[in-house]
């Protein structure tokens, strides 16, 4: 029972850190690899905004979310738009400013194991015999809102369905009048965003580090791979499989098999089946 | 009115007249061909006797070649045969622990674990980068970045070949001028050995594989394979660099797996020239040192590179080789329209 | 009877939601030229892609010289005698033209089957190159087998692309709209090429949109529209077939014809 809950609670967790890395693939094809990155510093500044600006929590959380989407346009305004297309160039510049982001801050002196960010809730709850901190219920919760609300806005809203347009196909979209620079910079600062916001949902339940900033984009790029490059639907379920396997090896073989899983479900897509569960079947066969 | 006038590239009639190696008789012609490449080889070569005051220095040249022999692999993979790979570290840590090993574990000489470290390793390697070789470009690039990260961590979690704390007590180099030429002459012979593979048939199929894989495939070459035989040649350069830090600093540990055998050779190869493999070594000597004196800036070092990095990669620079062998070859001029 | 060199049968491919090709069934010959027309998007390009294994059938098989060649990768089906030409072809553009051929004169069929001129090793592959480049029409003694690929006119090109399927010394050769961007006069010097690999013993399928050009060399000839088969024949058939005219009716292809 413990499994499940926790498991659930993981899974939940992997996707909210996956899905801002998918939604910026899938519509605009950039990986952006400074994800992590933008997940560190986004703790980071809540906790600068709590600590050092003496921001109430609520006031800081949508200050850092909002820096962190406006650094993920500019990511996409000064660097991104001159190698659009070179895949190439783009993994290894997106990569470069998320190393640069890291090492900065490790620089600057974030290191250590001293900062931490307060809970939204304190307190427990037991759910079938096992206590649960309301934090990780709130992870669900958020998790679940997270799914849902991009569900709705990709269906409903007219800029949500341009995203969807644009990821579709980009050419049609763009004769239908979509602009593709402009939907690639909305799609990179909510994809920051949504690194932002699994951050400050996450990381309260540990502290802040910068070596997160590598194991979140391993995760997220784990989650990628195993749903299919580009797949929502894919990255929800991929989570819950690779969520569940992890908290299940945890439990039965031994801790720390984090990596390990995902190293494994990484290789194991790759043999079996390259284009994940739900990719698009053109993304790793090149067409003559 | 105005005078319109357009930039011309014409190559000097030197480099012309040394096209085919028959036309050669004039020691003028001789000199333009062989002259960068004496450059390049004396100069190394005679580096360490020069430095002989300076062992700090001696030990800078070293590692100028061990970043070197990084960045070579990494040109040869990405320019030459169309895979990124971007965990260049992977190749130094597998050959690192690999050597440490031999060394502690079963008692070999370090004249027989480089050896035995730089082949295993690279079969290693190989074997481990199998399922990444089907996949596309950027899949590759992808899946290689993850890899010395996974495995660093791995091992730190698992407690495994000494976790944190690494292998220590590998021996070093009988002597210390062997502990210099060796890695220099590794480093030159790579360089040039590729240089030549890279224009031998074999080498034809594998920039073949670059530009137009569907033909190759066509033509009956199993991609695959080709590709496997180059990640192997380029491992073979990287873990012998791993292994042969391994006994240069007396430790092997997860340090090796680091981003900066990964992130430096890359900007090595993109500041110095990518597509010419000499670029990618006038590259690590030039970005060696200036880490060195940023060294008290501690892991800022890294954030620079990076910027540099994407700025190089971000204005399309072709590199300082490229643009050197650019000028040497041929001369500009305006012309009028 | 004879035996078909190459039988396909029930090739069906869907992309996404459209129907590529729908249980498209036919048989070649050897010795013959086998000529697949049909209006832009019958799947023609598809239908290759799917024979030589550069695509994945939804369901079908394929025969060649008797063995299954179903699922195949394409390196192993060239091995085994199958070439193809490509429509949009990417030569190596900096290198002289008789490098590009080095490639598949690597590939474990061309060392199998040894040097151009008769049996035995392979020799210089780049004598091998020039010599292949010469069958193919490159005059030997100028300098265009030297010249880099970039600077060859597009009916050069297209030869190229047909000796790189050459060095593989193949028993059939799919040749994907080799008469396409070409001027008159040079479709008038590539078919008396068409006719030399025929009398040489290659049996080729040409996908074709020029229809007056292929007839000349085609013995039959089958007609695809939305990825269905729908008529196979004489070119004289093929001509007189009321389907036909009605798949091309409208388009510039029908009134070439």
């Amino acid at each position: 029972m413990e499994i499940l809950i926790y498991g659930i609670v993981n899974s939940f967790s992997l996707a909210l850190v996956a899905i801002g890395f998918t939604l910026v693939y899938g519509i605009s094809r950039l990986p952006n690899f400074a994800h992590g990155a933008l997940y560190v510093v986004t703790g980071f500044a809540t906790w600068t905004f709590i600590h050092s600006l003496g921001l109430p929590y609520g006031v800081a959380i949508p200050l850092a979310l909002l820096m962190t989407a406006l650094i993920g346009t500019f990511i996409y305004q000064f660097v991104l738009i001159r190698v659009r297309g070179m895949e190439m160039s783009e993994v290894i510049a997106t990569y470069a400013i998320g190393l640069a982001i890291l090492e900065t801050l490790r620089w600057a002196g974030f290191k250590g194991m001293t900062y931490t960010l307060p809970t939204f809730i304190e307190g427990s709850v037991e759910i079938m015999g096992v206590p649960v901190d309301l934090q990780r219920i709130v992870i669900i919760a958020v998790g679940a809102l997270v799914v849902a609300f991009l569900w709705v806005f990709t269906h409903h809203t007219r800029l949500g369905l341009a995203l969807r347009g644009i990821a579709q196909d980009e050419w049609a979209a763009m004769m239908l009048g979509i602009d593709s620079d402009f939907t690639a910079t909305v799609a990179l600062g909510m994809g920051s965003a949504l690194a932002g916001l699994a951050a400050v949902v996450l990381l309260p339940l540990g502290n802040i580090v910068i070596e997160a900033g590598y194991s979140v984009l391993i995760f997220a790029i784990a989650v990628c791979i195993v749903g299919g490059l580009g797949s929502w639907a894919g990255a929800v379920l991929a989570s819950f499989i690779i969520g569940f396997a992890q908290i299940l090896s945890v439990a039965y073989i031994a801790s720390h098999f984090h990596m390990v899983v995902a190293l494994l479900a990484i290789i194991l897509t790759l043999i079996f089946r390259p284009s994940g569960l739900f990719g698009r079947q053109k993304e790793l066969e090149e067409r003559v | 009115m105005e005078q319109m006038l357009r930039k011309e590239r014409i190559d000097r009639g030197i480099r012309v007249r040394t096209e085919g190696i028959y036309a050669i008789s004039h020691w003028q012609e001789l000199t333009y061909l062989i002259l960068p490449r004496l450059l390049l080889i004396g100069g190394f070569l005679l580096a360490p006797i020069c430095l002989l005051p300076f062992p700090y220095w001696q030990r800078i040249v070293s590692i100028i070649c061990v970043y070197g022999l990084l960045a070579i692999s990494f040109d040869f993979l990405a320019n030459f045969v169309g895979l990124v790979c971007l965990g260049g570290a992977f190749f130094v840590g597998v050959g690192g622990y690999v050597a440490a090993l031999l060394n502690t574990q079963l008692g070999l000489p370090s004249v027989l674990s480089i050896p035995a470290a730089t082949i295993g390793g690279a079969a290693i390697c190989t074997l481990l980068f199998l399922p990444c070789l089907p996949l596309r470009g950027i899949y590759f690039a992808i899946v290689t970045l993850m890899y010395p990260l996974i495995f660093s961590r791995i091992i730190e979690a698992f407690n495994l070949f000494g976790g944190t704390d690494g292998i220590a007590g590998v021996v070093s180099f009988p002597n210390v001028w062997l502990e210099q030429y060796v890695i220099i002459s590794l480093t030159l012979f790579g360089l040039f050995g590729l240089r030549r593979l890279v224009n031998e048939d074999i080498g034809l199929v594998l920039r073949g594989i670059k530009d137009n894989d569907q033909a190759v495939k066509a033509s009956g070459i199993d991609i695959t394979r080709y590709k496997a035989l180059a990640v192997f040649i380029a491992s073979l350069l990287g873990c012998f660099a791993g292994a042969y830090l391994a006994h240069l600093y007396m430790w092997a540990g997860i340090s090796l797996f680091a981003l900066d055998f990964s992130i430096m050779p890359i900007a090595a190869t993109v500041i110095g020239g990518g597509g010419s493999l000499a670029g990618a070594l006038v590259g690590s000597l030039i970005i060696v040192p200036i880490s060195e004196l940023l060294r008290a800036f501690g892991t800022l070092r890294i954030a620079i590179y990076a910027l540099i990095l994407t700025a190089f990669i971000v204005f399309r620079s072709e590199g300082i080789m490229v643009y050197a062998q650019r000028k040497y070859h041929q001369f500009e001029r305006w012309v009028k329209v | 009877m004879r035996e078909p060199i190459l039988r396909v049968s029930g090739v069906s491919k869907a992309f996404g939601g459209v129907q590529a090709l729908r249980d498209v069934s036919f048989e070649v010959y050897p010795g013959e030229v086998f000529g697949i027309i049909g209006p832009n998007g019958s799947g023609k390009t598809t239908l290759v892609n799917c024979i030589t294994g550069f695509v994945r059938m939804d369901a079908g098989r394929v025969l060649f010289k008797g063995k299954e060649i179903t699922g195949w990768p394409p390196h192993r089906i060239a091995n085994e005698g199958l070439a193809r030409t490509f429509q949009i072809m990417r030569p190596y553009y900096s290198l002289p033209a008789y490098k590009n051929l080095i490639v598949p004169l690597y590939s474990p069929r061309a060392r199998k089957m040894g040097g151009w001129r008769g049996g035995g090793k392979m020799g210089d592959r780049d004598t091998v190159a020039v010599d292949i480049l010469e069958e193919i029409g490159f005059e030997r003694d100028s300098f265009v087998p030297y010249k880099p690929a970039s600077a060859l006119p597009t009916g050069y090109l297209k030869r190229l692309e047909l000796a790189r399927c050459m060095a593989l010394r193949p028993e059939l050769i799919i040749c994907d709209e080799v008469f396409s961007g070409l001027s008159m006069s040079e479709i008038a010097s590539m078919i008396p090429l068409i006719e030399k690999l025929q009398m040489g013993g290659v049996t080729l399928v040409m996908i074709e949109h020029r229809l007056k050009e292929l007839f000349r060399v085609a013995d039959r000839v089958m007609v695809l529209n939305f990825g269905e088969k729908i008529m196979e024949g004489t070119p004289e058939e093929v001509i007189q077939d009321e389907r036909v005219k009605e798949a091309y009716l409208g388009t510039e292809e029908g009134r070439d014809a």
